[in-house]
Formats: structure tokens, C-alpha cells, sequence
């Protein structure tokens, strides 16, 4: 292709060029908009130089909201131009385009950041500790998803989208099948943020094994933070498995090697069994933290301890191994034999046997519990019956007989998204309203919470529960339009509203935040919510430092004992306390890695070779760097707590 | 910064056992990562397409030599260590050095190795199975590579800095580095190079 061709859009909409126009309108006011309110300074010091999990967290937290917002727009203009039969909204190629991006987007850019978010601002408090192991690989960690995240999100604009599918199977993903830069960019954008995925996991790890408070045992930890745990083992095991296949992939497309190819000896299938490797665990690492969310919720608004402890934590041992023995069955249908097919078929249906065990704990703890419908409450409750009806259609497809039926149909889009959405998007709104008051000092309206929460489940079920429907009836996933004669019609309109539903909810939590940020009480102490566990033990909002001594625990919910059974949380004098030191590095190495990829998807290759170099010299300065960090004297310390209401 | 004098100094504060089990970590991330490209490479190892077989291509005495020299970097690495544990700097830089000669070696033997296999037709685009054979080793051979640079610098902080907790902490785990590429060589020469003369 002709060099300024490939920086063209191959298919060129009005949407797209209002989303272009939008863009650098949005750019250019954010920049005005900074430099009027002299605030480039603060974003500098405060945010992209910070290494405090804290701010790092709620960084995640804001970009997942936006790519949710992103995300969830590819769903809204799918679901339209299946409202009603032969739409003429979108043509073919933009329809495959939106199904891609849709799901990249919620999978990695979204779901994502937003366990991140609470594994960043939750565990190092849970665990007593004042940051996590590596505070300036943890900044890393975000920046390189944000320079991921980014990069993806310019596709559409700058060279066109990918629109192979979110799986990206080869051969449809290599050069011959998709000839724009589309797919480099799905290469190289997750490849990105993956590695950032990878540096949390390890740092996670670390943070876990090592930074847990005199007292804490492994069995002694609350359960957000043995969720997190074992998700970032998982995340440890299986992101090198992606880096490996996109390496490939990436290889494949710009050297024309011939990995994944049908020429030359190269094998389709090897891409499908690498991607699912790492995807099957994937919605592991997205499910368990929320596991660790509900557990945490349930037990607090139904003030009683967590029913079953170590047989919540086995049970995601359990989960945690078997995750990586069942990626087969996403390709029951592709010819692998009935003995392979059988054994898969048996490690898929066996999953259900720990969640099981974990639904009836939840359903325990709330058994004879004094329980209170907050918001987070409603979702957790939402959650076990919609998750249930998720889980057990799932069953039906682990079916590998049975699978021949629903295989490719709208019945499995309905199953993934009746357990991810209740499961892990639920999850994060509860989580969300939680710990909102921890993390930002007031409380978000009870009453506008109630209505997104109504808003979404209605929206939810009228959207997802027709595909059942229509997918046993053969109605196939990534169709762009169906004749009048197939019957779908109406299942498909009802599809749409219940999808604008729960587009109307999504925009009321922006309306919430607005709301109580205007209008909620700023004075609510440091445990608004009667909760347990020892991230409730800190001042609101939390100081740099976290706590000002190290807590003592005794028990999963330490916090609640001090409460209620005179367990001592804090002893001895406060001593000075050694802190990391800011550093600009961490962003730096974003912005490179961003135009290193982008020169890479282009195929670039001095900007490209530049930005690796760039990569280089960024390390090796790390490597010379003396850093020793700061100390917070006692002094500072007791005027902190003074100010944010004395010393526990 | 608490400094406990009853641990080996690469041991004694608290964020240097946390950057040890922390590269442990990573090290399990790395062994992830070998185990696919092996896996890949023996689903492909076949696959010639219209390109050579690996008995074709491969040759013995530069794999031996590569093998030799790795391992030996691996034997002078751990007695840097070693004379690191002793607090003998002097001992200790030697033997970093021949460490990082030896990999140099192997790097030339290696960069050989792959001329020869452009010479005799076996590129990357050649086939499934080249692409797979110089993907494993490559990855591979960019590890020593960092290794080297990342061994210098650690040489230079030891001479300039002395021997610290953190210099010898960066030290140690430059060392289980090394090691782990000579525990993944031992698989690339028996499972790709003495199963595919075979």
C-alpha cells in the first residue's frame, strides 16, 4: 500500500468523522482548559508522577468508567442495527469492526483497569500495608495499559479499527483476510497494556506474600484480598502465554513469517489454542476479585462474618487450577475428536462445582442476617440469581454433544454476557458505591443508586434473555442483518430496548456522581457503613501514609473485633515513616511505548527502533538511579491525624 | 532503611527480599513464556513446508561450543556470587566479567549460527518451522543480550559503589537471571537441537 494510504480509513461513516471531530474538540479543551486554570502542575505532580496506589487506583477506576462509556456505545450501535430486520444503520465491514472493538474494549480496557482499580486501592489497605511491593513499577504498570488503551482507541480514527473478532482467529486475521493496519493494532495495543498486566501481577504477588501486618495469616486475610491474590497468580501464568501468541501474530503480519498462516506449514488452530490459553483464565482473573467484592459486601450489609471461610478460599484454589484445563471448549465444533472433546467437556462442567460452593456460602452468610438494601447490597443480591441462570447455561455448552447446537448462536453471546455482567460488572458497581466514600469522602445518593441499579437489571434481562431465545431458534453471533421471513424481529427489538435501558442507567451513575458531589454531607467518619474489614480502620480520605502504626491483627475481620470485642488495632508509638519518592519515569516510558507501538502497526521502522532505544535508556537509568525515597517525620504524622481527627 | 546484619547483605532489608521474591515471580511469568514458545516450536517442528528439515540445517560444533560456554558462565557467575558472600569485591568483578565474556562468546557463536541458516535457506518467512526455531532461540539470545548490558551496569555500580545492600542485592538477582537462561538453554540443546539430529 501507497504510505499515506494506510493512515486513511478504510471505511469512512459520518460517525466516524463526528467521533474524529469530537476528539480533537475534546483535546483541545481539556489542554485550554488545564492551561486557564494554570493546572498543568498539579496534573503533573499530583497524578502522572505519583507512585501512591491511592491515586494510581483511582486513575484505573476513571479510565475504565471511560472505556466503559466507549465500550459500551460499539454495544448500542450493535444492537440497533439488529433492532429490527435488514437495518441499513451500519454496512458489513463496520459491523464486524464494532463486535471487535466491543469486545477488546470491555474485556481488556475495561474489566481490566476496574479490578485493578480495587486491587490497587484496596489490598495494601486490607493487608495493613503502606504501599504496594514496587510503587514505581506499580505506576508503570498503569501507564503502559493507558498508552494500551489509547492506542486501540486511535484505530478508528487513524487507519481503521481491527475486525477479525475480539478472539482474533487466523487465517481471518492475517494479512490476506485483513488488509488494513486493523489488526496490528489489536496486536500491538494489548501486547502493550498486557505487559502492564503482567508487571501488577508480580507486584500484587510480592505485596500479598510479603507486606501482610504483624498477625495476618494467609487464613487471617479478608476475602477481597485472597481473591486478588490468587487472580494475580493466575495473571502471572497466563500472560506470557498472550505475549507469546501476539509476538507471533504481530510477526506474522508485518515479517510475513508463517506461524498461524495456511501456507508454509503454518497452523491456524495453534493461534486458537494460545489465545484461549490465556482467555480461559482471563475471565478468572476478572470473576474472582469480584467474588472478593460481593464477599466482602454480603457479609457486611448482612452484618454477619463470612459464612465458610477456607471453603471460599479453596474453592478459588480450586477454580484457579482447573481455569487453565478447560480452554478447549471454545472450539468443540473445530474438529479436535471425541476423547479431547469429552475430557474438556468434564473440566468445563467441574467449574461449577467451587462456584457452587461459593453461591451457597454467600447464600448463608445471608441466611438469618440482619440485612440492609444499600446499593451494593441490591447488586449483590441482583448478582446470585442472574449469575446462577449464567452458570448453568454454561453447563449446557460445556455440553460438547449439545454444543453443536448453540455453537456460534446468540445462546452463548447471551450465556458470556449473563455471567459477566452480573458477575464482574455488577461486581465493580457495587464495589464502586462501597468504597466510594473511602476513597472520595462522601457518600454517593442512595436514591439515584437504586434506580441504576433497577435500570440495569430490567435492561439487562430484556436485553440478554431473548438471545436465548433466539439463539436456539439460529440466529448466529457477529450476523449484521437477518431477513424478515427468520422470525427474530421482535426478540431482537426487545434486545435493543432492554440495551438502551441500561445505556439510560449507565449515564444516571455519571448524573450520581455529579449529584453527590454537589450535595452530599462531606462529614461521614471513617467507616460510613458499619463495614469489617481493616480498610475501614484509616482515616477518610485516606493519608499518603495509609496507617500511622502498623495495625495487630487477630482475626479475618480484626477491624470488627476492635469494634465490637475490644481487640486492640493499633499499639506503640507512632515512628517516622519511609515513603517512595515521586518519579516523571513511569509516564515517560507510556508515552514511548505508545509511539513505539504506533510506529510498529505502521511499520515504521525508525520511530520504532528510536522508541525501543528510548525503552533502553529508561531502564538503564533506573538501573544507575540512587532512590532512596523519603521519611515522613513523627511530627507531620501527628499533625495529619490531628487534622483528619486524632490518633486512633 | 533497616539493615539486619544476621542475613547475607543481598538479604538484609526489607525491600531487598521483596525485589528477590519479586524476581522469583517473574522468573514463573518466564518459564511461562519458554514453555509456549516450546510448545509452539514442537507443534511446528514438522511442519517444513517447502523449507528444510531441522536434521538439514542443524550442526553439531557450534551448538556444542554455545553449550560449553553457557554453562561455564553460568559455573563463574555462581562464584561471584560466591566471593560476593565473602565481601571480596575485587574477586567478585573478576568473575562477573569472565561471566559476561562468556556470554558475549555465545552470543558471536549463536550470531554465526544464524548466518548459517540464512546461507543454507532457512530464513524466518522459510516456514512454520524456521519461524518457530528462530523465535525460540532468538528470545532466548535477546535475553543474553540484555543480559550483558545489564551485567555491565551492574559492574560498574559494584566498582563505584562498593559492595551494599543494594548493589549486592542487584547482583544476586542478575545471578538467578543468568542461571534461569542456562536452565532454558539446557532444554533448547536437548529437546530442539539433539531431538532434531536425531
Amino acid at each position: 500500500m501507497e504510505f499515506f494510504e494506510r493512515f486513511a480509513i478504510p471505511h469512512p461513516s459520518p460517525a466516524i468523522y463526528a467521533s474524529m471531530v469530537a476528539i480533537v474538540l475534546v483535546s483541545i479543551g481539556i489542554v485550554a482548559g488545564l492551561t486557564y486554570f494554570k493546572k498543568w502542575g498539579y496534573l503533573w505532580r499530583e497524578w502522572l508522577t505519583t507512585v501512591d496506589h491511592k491515586k494510581i487506583g483511582i486513575m484505573y477506576l476513571v479510565s475504565a468508567l471511560l472505556m466503559l462509556f466507549r465500550g459500551g456505545a460499539d454495544a448500542i450501535m450493535m444492537r440497533a442495527q439488529l433492532s429490527a430486520p435488514d437495518m441499513k444503520l451500519l454496512d458489513a465491514q463496520h459491523y464486524n469492526e464494532i463486535f471487535t472493538t466491543h469486545g477488546v474494549v470491555m474485556i481488556i480496557f475495561m474489566a481490566m483497569p476496574f479490578i485493578f482499580a480495587f486491587m490497587n486501592l484496596i489490598v495494601p489497605l486490607q493487608i495493613g500495608a503502606r504501599d504496594v511491593a514496587f510503587p514505581r513499577l506499580n505506576a508503570l504498570s498503569f501507564w503502559l495499559f493507558f498508552a494500551g488503551a489509547m492506542l486501540f482507541n486511535i484505530s478508528f480514527v487513524i487507519g481503521g479499527s481491527p475486525d477479525a473478532g475480539w478472539t482474533s482467529y487466523f487465517p481471518l486475521a492475517g494479512n490476506d483476510f485483513s488488509e488494513s493496519v486493523g489488526t496490528n493494532y489489536y496486536m500491538l495495543a494489548i501486547q502493550i497494556s498486557g505487559i502492564g498486566s503482567l508487571m501488577t501481577g508480580i507486584n500484587m504477588c510480592t505485596t500479598i506474600l510479603k507486606m501482610r501486618a504483624p498477625g495476618m495469616t494467609l487464613m487471617k486475610m479478608p476475602m477481597f484480598t485472597w481473591s486478588a491474590f490468587i487472580a494475580n497468580v493466575i495473571i502471572v501464568f497466563a500472560f506470557p502465554v498472550l505475549t507469546v501468541a501476539l509476538i507471533m501474530g504481530t510477526t506474522d503480519r508485518l515479517f510475513a513469517t508463517n506461524f498461524f498462516t495456511t501456507s508454509n506449514g503454518g497452523m491456524d488452530m495453534l493461534w486458537a489454542n494460545f489465545f484461549w490459553i490465556w482467555g480461559h483464565p482471563e475471565v478468572y482473573i476478572l470473576i474472582l476479585p469480584a467474588f472478593g467484592l460481593y464477599s466482602e459486601i454480603i457479609s457486611t450489609f448482612s452484618r454477619r462474618n463470612l459464612y465458610g471461610y477456607s471453603s471460599m478460599v479453596w474453592s478459588m484454589v480450586l477454580i484457579s487450577l482447573l481455569s487453565f484445563l478447560v480452554w478447549t471448549h471454545h472450539f468443540f465444533t473445530m474438529g479436535q475428536g471425541a476423547l479431547t472433546n469429552s475430557i474438556f467437556s468434564i473440566t468445563t462442567m467441574a467449574i461449577a462445582v467451587p462456584t457452587g460452593v461459593k453461591i451457597f456460602n454467600w447464600l448463608f452468610t445471608m441466611w438469618k442476617g440482619k440485612i440492609r438494601f444499600t446499593v451494593p447490597m441490591l447488586y449483590s443480591i441482583g448478582f446470585i440469581p442472574l449469575f446462577t441462570i449464567g452458570g448453568v447455561t454454561g453447563v449446557m455448552l460445556a455440553m460438547s454433544a449439545a454444543d453443536y447446537q448453540y455453537h456460534n448462536t446468540m445462546f452463548l453471546v447471551a450465556h458470556f454476557h449473563n455471567t459477566i455482567i452480573p458477575g464482574v460488572v455488577f461486581a465493580m458497581l457495587a464495589g464502586l458505591t462501597f468504597y466510594w466514600p473511602k476513597f472520595f469522602g462522601f457518600m454517593l445518593n442512595e436514591k439515584i443508586g437504586k434506580v441504576t441499579f433497577w435500570l440495569l437489571t430490567v435492561g439487562f434481562v430484556l436485553a440478554f434473555f431473548p438471545m436465548y431465545i433466539t439463539g436456539l431458534d439460529g440466529q448466529a453471533r457477529r450476523m449484521y442483518t437477518y431477513s424478515e421471513a427468520t422470525g427474530f424481529g421482535a426478540l431482537n427489538m426487545l434486545s435493543f430496548v432492554g440495551a438502551a435501558l441500561m445505556a439510560i442507567g449507565f449515564v444516571t451513575i455519571v448524573y450520581n456522581v455529579y449529584y453527590s458531589f454537589k450535595n452530599s454531607s462531606r462529614d461521614i467518619g471513617s467507616d460510613p457503613w458499619d463495614a469489617r474489614s481493616l480498610e475501614w480502620a484509616t482515616h477518610t480520605p485516606v493519608p499518603e501514609y495509609n496507617f500511622a502504626r502498623t495495625p495487630q491483627i487477630s482475626s479475618s475481620e480484626t477491624f470488627w473485633d476492635s469494634k465490637k470485642n475490644g481487640h486492640v488495632l493499633f499499639k506503640g508509638e507512632i515512628e517516622e515513616i519511609h515513603m517512595p519518592n515521586n518519579s516523571g519515569v513511569p509516564f515517560v516510558m507510556g508515552i514511548i511505548f505508545f509511539i513505539a507501538g504506533f510506529s510498529f502497526i505502521f511499520a515504521l521502522w525508525v520511530p520504532a527502533v528510536i522508541g525501543l532505544i528510548g525503552i533502553f535508556i529508561c531502564m538503564a537509568m533506573r538501573s544507575f538511579e540512587k532512590d532512596h525515597g523519603r521519611h515522613i517525620s513523627v511530627k507531620e504524622i501527628k499533625e495529619t491525624e490531628e487534622k483528619l481527627g486524632g490518633a486512633k | 532503611m533497616h539493615i539486619d546484619n544476621s542475613q547475607p547483605l543481598e538479604y538484609s532489608t526489607q525491600q531487598n527480599q521483596l525485589n528477590i521474591l519479586g524476581f522469583w515471580i517473574f522468573l514463573g511469568a518466564e518459564i511461562m513464556l519458554f514453555a509456549t514458545l516450546f510448545t509452539a516450536y514442537f507443534t511446528l517442528e514438522g511442519r517444513t513446508g517447502s523449507g528444510p528439515a531441522p536434521a538439514e540445517i542443524f550442526e553439531i560444533t557450534p551448538v556444542l561450543i554455545e553449550t560449553l560456554v553457557l554453562l561455564t558462565s553460568s559455573f563463574t557467575i555462581g562464584l561471584g556470587i560466591h566471593a560476593m558472600r565473602l565481601g571480596r569485591k575485587n574477586a567478585m568483578l573478576t568473575f562477573f566479567a569472565i561471566t559476561l565474556l562468556l556470554g558475549l562468546c555465545f552470543l558471536g557463536v549463536e550470531i554465526y549460527e544464524f548466518m548459517h541458516y540464512y546461507h543454507v535457506g532457512a530464513t524466518y518467512q522459510t516456514s512454520a518451522f524456521t519461524a518457530a526455531l528462530l523465535t525460540t532461540l532468538g528470545t532466548h539470545g535477546g535475553h543474553v543480550t540484555l543480559g550483558l548490558f545489564w551485567g555491565t551496569f551492574i559492574i560498574l555500580q559494584v566498582k563505584k559503589r562498593g559492595l551494599t545492600p543494594e548493589t549486592a542485592n542487584k547482583s544476586f538477582i542478575f545471578s538467578l537471571y543468568w542461571h534461569f537462561l542456562d536452565v532454558v538453554w539446557i532444554f533448547i540443546f536437548s529437546f530442539i537441537y539433539l531431538k532434531g539430529m536425531m
